[in-house]
């Protein structure tokens, strides 16, 4: 049933051409400006055209060269030239360099946090396990997908939290307020994906209702948390929330920031697959409607397969402003990557200016490889659909 | 449910079909919905007691009369007056005021800085291009709060002592505790000249509006620039002249700790402006670009036959058309500066989130009221951008024919 | 396996779980005090390199869980920032905040707190880099300050500069950490906050030697545990724990010297270390030793004192007004019997 509705969309290009128009992708990028025929190649001639094609653009060259001809030797001195890889905070004071001794000193605080050193192998089995039920739902070629996606989605979460959590198998308990660093980024980085898709879906569908009710409750819900910054739905979830529940329920204080997240992001996926929903032809409801299908399992089986395949790109530009967002939890007290990088450049033993300065550009390394390879897969994806081969 | 369900085929007329008022499917909708608002109800009061039960059990003070107590505390920049004996809702409006001035510059500068990097994305320039897209890609995948640390502390550390002050011509100085700049002081002649800025403005507008009227029904139209230059200059500084061409320039001055007398603009200031706009003209950057490349190409064809230069191109063929795909996703990224405003409050920025959810909020303890005044903040500036950027929407969309 | 499955999710999302109606019962249940820190000041509560919380406030909620649980490790620590801080005590997240809180009558009324007898006399204070040449507080007009946003110290500082007809901008900043590193990174002429707070603070900078307190000190500032009103069971215990440590320094006994003074001392230090025959552990629902074994756990209020801030530590702070009544200060146990 499915693979028939979805080889209809597939032999219409058309369609599917206007259906990624309508979900905000864009068609493939005409070539620039007016190109004279080329009538030479090679290097000499690549100069001429790309970098002094007139004299004002020529001119621009050259002041940019400069420019970096200028800048480029410090940048250098610092992160490698004059940089300290061993050694404490007197050789970096010295050097004047970057100080990626001590990154090195705190490497497994900024990777682990507080986790106990002889549990650490908890965290990492925890995100092999991630790696391998992913990976393969990266790549077009390894079949079975959905039940990849089904594990990574359903089963996965249950056991990284108890390899993580602990108390169960003999696994000592570590305490959330234990979680730190990098761990912490990608535990709320991914719960809050996890989370914010299925609910996304839930108040997309919700939002398209033809419940008065359920429409609008969906609509003010997502309206709402648009409209909001991220940081006071954290600030709800670790200030308000415990003054909304009865006396002594308390929730822990990482599962709240985790739960207003994962709201928060809800709402912004449930735009992108609204989009994805809208950009589904009338046809496709009315054949399935047609076929004596229910609502769910027109939705689960015909409408959200195709939906969500479009807006692919969509979902994992959300994805990269979450793992952005997951910086913000610092505010509440949790120490993140940039919440134990900062903590760490306050510590007496290393406090100085260069220190300072590599905290802040090793954190942005992290972040940047994450969220930059997360984009470009993203592309990647685009271009993909694009050229149709979306099967 | 499931009774009414099983039930009401029975009931189904068995003459001429007709559609009957209680379908199925509508006596299930029916039933969710309204079983839907009972779970709702039931969910907001359990909340709602819950809260006031434990605020009275604790003695905890709730309501919104605080707002009119002393604040006790001071605040570093304020448009309006503000001091510790002033009230917490004036300490309210101070932070409103604050965080809607970051967002309007934030806006503004990005806003250029977007376009720079949107048109240099396509420049033939390899070069710029690949300068830009460096740029793009940097900026855009780094946590925003990351780079408000960094550009705080990055400026502040290597900044001088006031008594070290950079001096630009005895006039300005640039230190760590921001730039400061002569104030001017017109008297009297400040009035009249802001009303002829008004007026001038006004002129302008309507000026263009006319020119555009008659280019689009003659093809031809004089120039606006000498109606802007006179509204923007010429007008005010007439006014100034009248009314008395009083002109007096407040230098800051090195005494005791600081520059006293002139215009500050705070490193905190300084800091989440460059953060915020770096980081949202990165998408508006990608947003730029796209929409350049969204046009068709024709038109690139068309405007260089008909003998327009690169910069007349996109100036007038390839951006108005653009600016149709631009604005939606545009207005998104404003929200977003907007919001992010937020952060400011990490390197001290003294806005809504520092003011109202921070110390106020602390010094009073009313945690829930605290922070749906912050939260009503944002709904209502969101709510205004949405309509400005819809208005803008509307009219681009309209020009279109 | 199925039980512990369960009892880990329900640990993990309920926290305490549904309460009781008494603290203490939740604390013996949980099997753990949640005491509420600082995200870090060095001498009162601060992470080691190995995330093990120490420090003068952390002994106070190891001394509480002492006392009720006989263990000293029963302590679960949240780091709070001073936004959170009273909502987390308020709404259960945690039984006690031992965080340099200061006692206020509007803290003490409006916000719903009850605190524990004071365990820091302390007084805000004014450090500036010496390099300035200032001598007096009373020359600060025109000076930038910068102060942690959301305490009694951006109060004080405000009344003080108005008080002396003195102009000042604050910089203001929710995390302690962050104050201090604009401090040091030349953005403000003056950090202020507790004196206590400021020794510790100048540890952490890059120079110590280049930063001076200036003489005065333009409040008080008591710093107490603060639990949360209507637990009246839980206010006396963490009350009375504190003062059976000033209690224990008052009558000379140490956590080496406890054994031989449970048997040959006064009646008074008999009642104190549950050696008598009166059963005051009851009253308050816990064994009898209850403050032997609080005192044995982290010492009495003096030795505490040596071993986070006194002038062995990095910190030298003067006892000052928290030397024993006896000394010239101020600190006083109520009877203990």
């Amino acid at each position: 049933m499915t693979d028939r509705m979805l080889s209809a969309t597939a032999d219409h290009p058309d369609a599917n051409a206007v259906i990624r128009e309508r979900a905000g992708i864009l068609p493939p990028a005409p070539a620039q400006g007016r190109l004279p025929p080329r009538t030479h190649s090679g290097p000499v001639d690549w100069i001429h055209r790309n970098l002094f094609p007139d004299w004002r653009q020529g001119l621009l060259t050259i002041v940019v060269l400069y420019l970096l001809y200028l800048s480029m030797p410090g940048l250098y001195n610092w992160a490698i030239g004059n940089a300290t890889w061993v050694g404490d905070r007197a050789d970096c004071v010295a050097n004047g360099g970057a100080c990626w001794a001590f990154v090195n000193a705190r490497w497994g605080q900024f990777m682990y946090g507080f986790y106990p050193v002889a549990e650490r192998w908890r965290v990492d089995l925890t995100f092999a396990l991630l790696i391998v039920s992913v990976a393969p739902m990266l790549f077009p070629a390894i079949p079975g997908k959905r039940w990849f996606l089904a594990f990574s989605l359903l089963v996965y979460p249950v056991i990284a939290f108890f390899l993580l959590y602990g108390g169960v198998l003999g696994l000592p308990v570590v305490e959330t307020a234990r979680w730190g660093g990098f761990m912490l980024t990608l535990v709320v980085a991914i719960s809050g994906m996890v989370g914010s898709l299925p609910l996304g879906i839930l108040l997309a569908l919700g939002r398209r209702s033809k419940m008065t009710v359920i429409r609008l409750f969906c609509t003010t819900f997502i309206e709402l948390f648009r409209a909001v910054p991220l940081i006071t739905v954290l600030f709800m979830a670790s200030v308000m929330l415990p003054l909304f529940m009865p006396q002594g329920f308390t929730l822990d204080k990482l599962l709240r920031a985790l739960i207003g997240v994962a709201l928060f992001n809800g709402a912004l996926m449930a735009e992108v697959i609204r989009g994805g929903l809208q950009a589904i032809p009338r046809g496709q409801y009315e054949a399935a409607t047609a076929a004596g299908m229910g609502y769910w399992r027109m939705m689960i089986f015909v409408i959200l397969p195709q939906a969500l395949r479009i807006v692919i790109p969509g979902i994992v530009n959300t994805y990269v402003a979450i793992i952005k967002d997951t910086t913000l939890v610092l505010i509440i007290g949790l120490f993140d990557l940039l919440g134990i990088v900062q903590a760490g450049i306050a510590d007496s033993n290393w406090l100085s200016a260069s220190v300072t300065k590599t905290g802040y550009v090793f954190a942005g390394m992290g972040f940047w490889v994450l969220c930059f390879g997360l984009s470009r897969y993203s592309m990647y994806l685009e271009r993909r659909l694009n050229t149709g081969h979306n099967t | 449910m499931a009774d009414t369900a099983s039930q009401s085929p029975g009931r189904l007329p068995s003459g001429p079909p007709r559609a009957p008022f209680l379908t199925r499917g509508r006596i299930r909708s029916l039933a969710v919905q309204i079983l839907f608002i009972a779970a709702l109800v039931w969910v907001v009061h359990f909340l709602f007691s819950n809260t006031m039960s434990n605020l009275s059990r604790q003695g905890i003070a709730s309501g919104f009369g605080f707002l009119g107590n002393r604040a006790g505390f001071d605040v570093s920049l304020h448009y309006i007056p503000f001091s510790s004996s002033s009230t917490y809702l004036q300490g309210f409006w101070v932070a409103v005021i604050n965080t809607l001035v970051l967002s309007a510059l934030g806006i503004v500068l990005a806003t250029f800085l977007g376009f720079g990097l949107g048109l240099a994305r396509v420049s033939r320039n390899w070069l710029i291009a690949r300068l830009a897209t460096v740029y793009i890609e940097i900026f855009r995948n780094i946590p925003l709060l990351l780079q408000l640390f960094f550009w705080y502390f990055a400026i502040l550390r290597p900044l001088p002592n006031p008594r070290d002050s950079v001096d630009f011509g005895g006039i300005a100085f640039l230190n760590n505790r921001g730039l400061v700049v002569p104030e001017p002081i017109l008297g009297a002649s400040g009035n009249a000249v802001l009303m002829a800025l008004v007026i001038g403005v006004m002129l302008g507008i309507v000026q263009t509006r006319r020119m555009r009227k008659l280019r689009d029904a003659t093809g031809d139209a004089g120039p606006v620039w000498p109606w802007w230059l006179g509204g923007l200059i010429a007008l005010p500084l007439l006014a100034w002249a009248v009314s008395g061409a009083r002109f007096e320039l407040i230098i800051p001055e090195l005494r005791g700790f600081n520059f006293q007398g002139g215009m500050v603009i705070l490193p905190e200031m300084l800091a989440a402006l460059l953060g915020l706009s770096f980081y949202i003209s990165a998408a508006v950057g990608e947003i730029v670009r796209a929409g350049i490349q969204g046009v068709p190409k024709g038109q690139y064809e068309a405007a260089v036959a008909m003998g327009h230069s690169r910069w007349e191109m996109m100036r007038l063929i390839v951006l108005p058309q653009a600016m149709r795909i631009i604005i939606p996703p545009l207005a998104t990224q404003y929200l977003s500066l907007a919001k992010n405003t937020s952060l400011a409050a990490a390197i001290a920025f003294p806005e809504i989130i520092s003011i109202v959810a921070g110390t106020t909020l602390t010094q009073t303890g009313q945690a829930v009221e605290t922070i749906l005044l912050a939260m009503g903040f944002y709904i209502t500036v969101s709510l205004f951008i949405a309509a400005v950027m819809n208005f803008f929407n509307y009219r681009v969309l309209r020009n279109d024919r | 396996m199925t039980k512990s499955f369960f009892l880990a999710t329900t640990a993990m999302v309920l926290g305490a779980g549904l309460a009781h109606a008494s603290t203490l019962e939740d604390v013996r249940e949980r099997g753990a005090v949640v005491c509420g820190v600082t995200q870090g000041v060095p001498g009162f509560s601060n992470p080691d390199d190995a995330g093990n919380w120490t420090g003068f406030d952390v002994d106070i909620c190891r001394a509480v869980a002492a006392a009720v649980l006989d263990d000293a490790d029963a302590v679960r620590f949240v780091p709070l920032s001073n936004t959170e801080r009273f909502t987390a005590l308020q709404s259960g997240e945690v039984d006690i905040l031992s965080r340099t809180t200061t006692r206020t009558l509007n803290r003490d009324t409006a916000l719903g707190l009850n605190f524990a007898p004071v365990v820091f006399y302390d007084g805000q204070g004014f450090m500036v880099r010496e390099s300035l040449g200032v001598a007096s507080a009373l020359d600060l007009d025109g000076a930038s300050v910068c102060v942690s946003a959301g305490s009694t110290t951006e109060l004080n500082l405000a009344d003080y500069f108005s008080a002396n007809g003195m102009s000042y901008s604050p910089v203001r900043f929710d995390r302690a950490d962050e104050v201090l590193a604009a401090y040091d990174a030349g953005r403000c002429d003056v950090y202020t906050s507790d004196l206590s707070g400021l020794a510790a603070r100048r540890l952490v900078m890059e120079n110590p030697a280049e930063h001076v307190m200036l003489p005065e000190t333009i409040s008080k500032e008591p710093l107490a545990p603060v639990v949360r009103h209507g637990d009246d069971q839980w206010f006396d215990i963490v009350t009375w724990t504190v003062y059976a440590l000033i209690g224990a320094e008052e009558m000379g006994v140490t956590s080496e010297n406890m054994q031989e003074m449970a048997e040959g001392g006064s009646p008074d230090i008999r009642r104190l270390l549950g050696a008598g025959d009166d059963n005051m552990g009851a009253w308050m629902d816990l064994e009898n030793d209850w403050s032997a074994k609080a005192i044995a756990a982290v010492g009495n209020y003096g030795e505490l004192w040596e071993r986070h801030l006194g002038m062995n530590t990095p910190l030298e702070l003067e006892r000052g007004l928290n030397e024993l009544y006896t000394n010239g200060g101020i600190q006083y146990a109520m009877p203990i019997k």
